[in-house]
């Protein structure tokens, strides 16, 4: 038993060393570098307590990033789940052309999200870019999509539920098609109307899929700004910081350790309520089979 | 009445997939042509490879080629190595403390590296990393993800032909070798195929942690060749992002039902 045990952890060795110096050690350091101040030259950092949170309280930006998080969140999960779960019913059933379509809506996953931001940066360019294009065959004039801030959020939107839907379609799909066939033919036979057993009988047995699905496209949110980095750089006017982006902006562009260490710690606390939510309460109403 | 909305359902699907490849068809359309076609659609616009000859000589591509390569078959060769163990472990062996170990280590499903750039990159200051291809790859090498995936397949293999080897005199690390990571075998394409689609395409710690040429991978090089010495020639950009993507994109529609399973694989907990 003591030989097994020792053999376990020596197996387990390099996988936790590596995992703890660049998971949790850097979450634990970034909570401590929280509460001190950012090294200047010679100067070392000193230990302020709450001031760093109190500071970020009263930070503009701050809160600004949040409510984008917040909105930019509230719209791609729910959209781009929705849409998946639509795809993968639409690619369930026999139909002319179901693996062209299927590729269609995979093919985007594959790419890097900086490529799609290429690709969509030049069809938001006022004139020249695709929209503005569609546009002004309906009589429209040109916008400027991404320096607007009004459309440049919904545009970071758009680019993100085309990325995401079709991966999120696989999983639906997969358990689409683990189905029993019989439950159709059984609903068929009581006579139960199509919407009725998408209800009633779909759903609930998708759900289990839909808390994957849910989990990556909450992390998503929070854990993807590439396309910010390269379509808007958080403008105009902030109007597209999200907070992974402002973190990035604190820490390597302002170089200001204190605030980026903070504004971390708020993401992780986040990251770690909506784990509490989804598994905590959501986990206990979903029902596996 | 019921052929007719199946008609529209179909109509519907057919509708939503073209919405959905209207952008990569037109970024082919823009980099296969001359620029001044780039907003002009004409079926005599010539053909041309020319956006993608410039893209090519305009930036140092066939070093990030190399780069990314590199980092890519480090992350999943080293993933591969430290994980099997580690899920072994977790599936098949009595340890005090099995199951707090087991949750600390799940904690980096939700808590991802990605997120802990700030930390990261005071780590591999202090130990002289910055700006190397091995700092790209440590924070993703022991890989919670992967620990739990090839553990629920190991979890899966029948305990009689463990025994049976163990009969035989195969050791611990023998049986792993010879009668685990054979039959895992699916688990470990799914697995592979996930981890170099995510690597190949990570940007945010690249770009943090290197700066220079003989680093950089393909993302952070296309958006370097992007953001400054273009101007705004979307030819030659868009000719750039189809070139970096290209390698994945074709090896997706070559193989693309093994792709799908594998994603489908690497999702079913």
């Amino acid at each position: 038993m003591r030989r097994e045990s020792l053999q376990a952890w020596l197996l387990l060795l390099p996988a936790l060393v590596l995992l703890v110096a660049f998971t949790h050690w850097p979450a634990a350091t970034t909570i401590i570098d929280s509460f001190y101040t950012t090294p200047k030259g010679s100067r070392p950092p000193r230990f302020v307590g709450i001031e760093n949170y109190a500071d970020l309280m009263s930070d503009p930006v701050f809160w600004t990033a949040l409510t984008n998080n917040a909105i930019y969140a509230v719209w791609t999960i729910p959209v781009s789940v929705i849409l998946a779960l639509v795809m993968a019913l639409a690619v369930n059933t026999a139909m002319p052309g179901r693996a062209l379509v299927r590729m269609a809506y995979f093919t985007p996953t594959m790419l890097p999200m900086i490529a799609v931001a290429n690709i969509w940066l030049f069809f938001y360019t006022p004139d020249y870019g695709l929209f503005d294009h569609i546009l002004s065959w309906f009589g429209g004039g040109r916008h400027n999509w991404l320096g607007d801030r009004a459309t440049a959020l919904p545009a970071m939107i758009a680019v993100a539920v085309w990325k995401e839907a079709g991966f999120f379609m696989i999983f639906y799909l997969a358990a689409l098609q683990a189905m029993p066939p019989d439950l159709k033919e059984c609903a068929a036979l009581e006579g139960s109307s199509r919407w009725n057993f998408f209800r009633r009988v779909t759903i609930p047995l998708l759900m289990p899929t839909t808390l994957f699905v849910l989990v990556n496209a909450v992390i998503n949110a929070f854990r993807l700004v590439d396309h910010v980095v390269v379509m808007t750089r958080g403008g105009p006017d902030n109007a597209t910081t999200l907070l992974l982006y402002y973190i990035y902006e604190a820490g390597f562009r302002f170089w200001d350790q204190a605030l980026a260490a903070t504004l971390t710690v708020v993401l992780l606390g986040l990251l770690g309520l909506l784990a509490w939510l989804q598994f905590g309460v959501l986990g206990k109403r979903v029902h596996y089979r | 009445m019921k052929v007719s909305t199946r008609f529209l359902e179909i109509i519907g699907a057919w509708m939503l997939a073209i919405i959905w490849v209207l952008p990569l068809l037109y970024a082919l359309w823009t980099a296969f042509h001359p620029g001044e076609y780039a907003t002009r659609f004409s079926l005599t616009a010539p053909l041309t490879l020319e956006n993608f000859h410039n893209a090519w000589a305009a930036a140092p591509f066939a070093r990030y080629f190399l780069n990314t390569t590199i980092l890519v078959t480090l992350i999943l060769v080293a993933q591969f190595i430290i994980c099997t163990p580690a899920a072994f472990a977790f599936a098949r062996m009595e340890f005090a403390g099995r199951n707090v170990v087991f949750a600390i280590m799940l904690m980096q499903l939700m808590i991802m590296p990605d997120v802990l750039l700030v930390g990261n990159y005071r780590s591999m200051a202090k130990l002289g990393l910055v700006d190397t291809i091995l700092a790209i790859a440590l924070p993703y090498l022991g890989s919670a993800f992967g620990i739990f995936l090839l553990r629920q397949t190991f979890l899966t293999v029948p305990q009689q032909l463990d025994d049976a080897a163990r009969l035989e005199g195969c050791t611990l690390l023998g049986r792993l070798w010879r009668v685990y990571v054979p039959l895992a075998r699916p688990t470990y394409i799914a697995y592979g195929l996930v981890s170099v689609s995510y690597h190949w395409n990570n940007f945010l710690w690249p770009l943090v942690i290197t700066n220079s040429v003989d680093t950089r991978p393909l993302t952070v090089g296309l958006s370097v060749f992007a953001s400054t010495d273009q101007g705004i020639d979307w030819s030659i950009i868009t000719a750039a992002t189809l070139m970096t993507s290209a390698p994945l994109l074709v090896a997706f529609l070559l193989f693309q039902r093994q792709f799908v399973q594998s994603f489908m694989r690497a999702g079913i907990r």
